[in-house]
């Protein structure tokens, strides 16, 4: 008895690799040369003439191929990659922008001092964003602790409860998430600063902050725990449960992953804001365990204050600070997504 | 019409007396329900005598599932949902103001249709999780997660994982805890949703096998689309269905006769598989 050997007689044979190969060689040398003899010029015209060369070589080569049905699909796929390529671009460039620029300033010292003793145009070897580091931690943190029951309470308000105002409470909460930091930040000054403390603190950039969260945390929460199938819901009530009793042994255990990136995804979002802050915390450069007093530095603040200063120490600091509120930020996102792929619910 | 109706129903469960484990029984009274203005059910008067099996059966659409959700009112589960009628326990209204819901839940407990344990509890939480839910006090848990898996005909399958997540099981171990979850609150009776209707053959046997067991201990509720399995388990079956208004209850006799002679045209077109 012969055995078969399995094959797969839709993939592509190795001549068939070769000749995409060549196309994406013929294209690039088109390309090339097309930039050096015509006004086009630019890394832009590079990227876009590449796509629409690719796109017409390989549409006509599946026209010759196959007909005018498969032209057009391959065509369209070349495009539609193209524009996923483009949406990551700037993604790319930023990050390595900031790396190129901030690894510069990025030294051990930096993170055992504050500028307290030092100003941003100082040598790098003096002063350094402990302040700011422990600024933003607190900040988020405070804003953590006020937004996330508001928020998760909300969302269990919009899918549990779902009494007379659900409709326009998430109106509210969608309207809310497009509210400009800067309008959180005006909103605190003159609805608390003016008329009660009268001082910044870390504390009022937490408020401004935790308008901002909110509505990440409450949209977040809703989703997933929309995703939590009724029939959960249902078996928990018949079994002799309260509402409440089977939402918080059944449907809040189910959707724990789920809350968990809804609250990252809220920390993620304020972490990086300035423009309230610059209005509120008053900016301190020395480390300040105290919320309710005193200025409280932050990393927005702090790379504000020294791109601000201009001389080249300066600017050097400020890209350093970017590299760590970045990373930070990154450490947040992977975290969520992590926590997000493992599954929410069956 | 009606009435000829409730008289068939009250003729063909002949009240026994009832038993201090089994209670006397479950009565639906002229029961109506709407969703919103739709009239999904009309004037149904069904006896559940104690310890039997009665078998729910009738086309898709026919309020079949509707009408066992307002015997432990789950129907009200539904926003526009509205009912008529009177669901008697043991004598006594569930819907009777005053009456507590959930004490009405413990006492009729409910399967599904798709089997649906708790993702987040292992499968001896899940058992036990009514005790946690109704916040119940039991003297020895172990014993009475042994009980309710060993009724459920689970126990030898899965003793030496109780630690294991509910999703590791097939489908047909699903739904049999689903049941014994069912069981852990004690109800008197218990609703069954097409508990099969998601299983193969070789699980459908064993949760039949289980309601058998069952029904020596329990009133067992059990809607159907499949009409061998009503003739195999069931003591009693109704027929359900709807001639484009609200559903109606046709017919409800002993299963042998039901299955044998129908006393109504469309009964007998139903069962012979003439329509449906």
């Amino acid at each position: 008895m012969s055995t078969v050997k399995p094959i797969s007689p839709w993939k592509a044979t190795p001549k068939d690799r070769i000749r995409d190969l060549l196309i994406l060689l013929a294209t690039a040398g088109a390309t090339y040369l097309l930039v050096e003899f015509t006004p086009l010029k630019g890394k832009l015209a590079y990227f876009l003439l590449f796509f629409a060369l690719y796109a017409l070589a390989t549409g006509v080569l599946s026209f010759l191929k196959y007909g005018r049905m498969t032209a057009k699909d391959s065509a369209v796929k070349v495009i539609i990659s193209a524009g996923a390529l483009l949406t990551v671009l700037p993604i790319v460039s930023i990050l390595a922008t900031i790396i190129q620029k901030g690894y510069k300033g990025i030294k051990l010292s930096i993170f055992t001092n504050d500028m307290s003793l030092a100003t941003p145009t100082d040598p790098l070897s003096n002063g350094g964003l402990l302040h700011a580091i422990v600024g933003t931690l607190l900040l988020v943190s405070v804003a953590l602790v006020m937004s996330v029951p508001i928020g998760i309470l909300t969302a269990l308000y919009l899918t549990e409860i779902k009494g007379k105002f659900t409709k326009p409470i998430r109106f509210l909460v969608q309207a809310m998430s497009g509210v400009p930091s800067i309008v959180a930040g005006l909103f605190i000054l003159s609805a608390v600063i003016y008329p009660i403390t009268k001082a910044n603190s870390g504390f009022m950039g937490s408020l401004a902050l935790t308008i901002l969260m909110i509505p990440t945390v409450a949209r977040t929460s809703e989703e997933v725990l929309n995703l939590i199938p009724q029939d959960l819901r249902e078996a928990g009530t018949a079994l002799g449960g309260t509402q409440w009793r089977t939402v918080a042994m059944i449907v809040i255990p189910a959707a724990r992953s789920g809350l968990i990136t809804a609250v990252i995804l809220g920390v993620a979002r304020i972490a990086g804001e300035t423009a309230p802050l610059l209005l509120l915390t008053g900016g301190g450069d020395r480390v300040n365990g105290n919320p309710f007093n005193d200025p409280m530095g932050s990393l927005p603040f702090y790379i504000w204050k020294s791109f601000n200063a201009g001389s080249e120490e300066a600017i050097t600091r400020a890209w350093a600070g970017l590299l760590v509120l970045v990373v930070l930020v990154l450490i947040l996102f992977t975290t969520a997504r992590f926590l997000s792929t493992r599954k929410v619910a069956r | 019409m009606t009435s000829s109706l409730s008289d068939v129903a009250n003729a063909a469960a002949p009240r026994v007396p009832g038993t201090r484990a089994l209670g006397t029984g479950l009565e639906a009274r002229g029961v109506h329900a709407w969703f919103g203005s739709h009239h999904a059910l009309a004037d149904v008067s069904l006896d559940f005598a104690p310890g039997t099996v009665t078998a729910l059966i009738g086309p898709s659409g026919c309020g079949k599932s509707t009408f066992i959700r307002t015997l432990n009112r789950m129907h009200e589960f539904i926003p526009s949902a509205a009912m008529a009628g009177e669901v008697l326990l043991d004598g006594k209204d569930v819907y009777a103001p005053g009456v507590d819901v959930t004490k009405i839940r413990l006492q009729i407990g409910m399967v599904f249709q798709k089997p649906n344990p708790f993702p987040s509890m292992t499968i001896g939480e899940n058992v036990l999780s009514g005790l946690k839910l109704a916040q119940l006090k039991v003297d020895n848990k172990d014993d009475l997660l042994e009980e309710c898996l060993e009724r459920a005909g689970l126990w030898k399958e899965v003793k030496d994982r109780l630690g294991a997540h509910g999703g590791s099981l097939s489908g047909g171990q699903q739904q049999r805890l689903c049941i014994a979850r069912a069981l852990a609150v004690k109800p008197q009776v218990l609703l069954m949703d097409e508990p099969c209707s998601a299983l193969d053959p070789g699980s459908t046997l064993r949760i039949e096998e289980t309601i058998r067991h069952l029904s020596e201990s329990m009133t067992i509720v059990i809607v159907t689309h499949n009409m061998q399995q009503a003739a195999r388990v069931s003591d009693h079956t109704a027929f359900f269905l709807s001639d484009g208004g609200p559903g109606q209850m046709v017919e409800v006799a002993p299963t042998t006769e039901i299955f044998s002679r129908p006393k109504d045209k469309r009964t007998e077109d139903y069962v012979t598989g003439r329509f449906g």
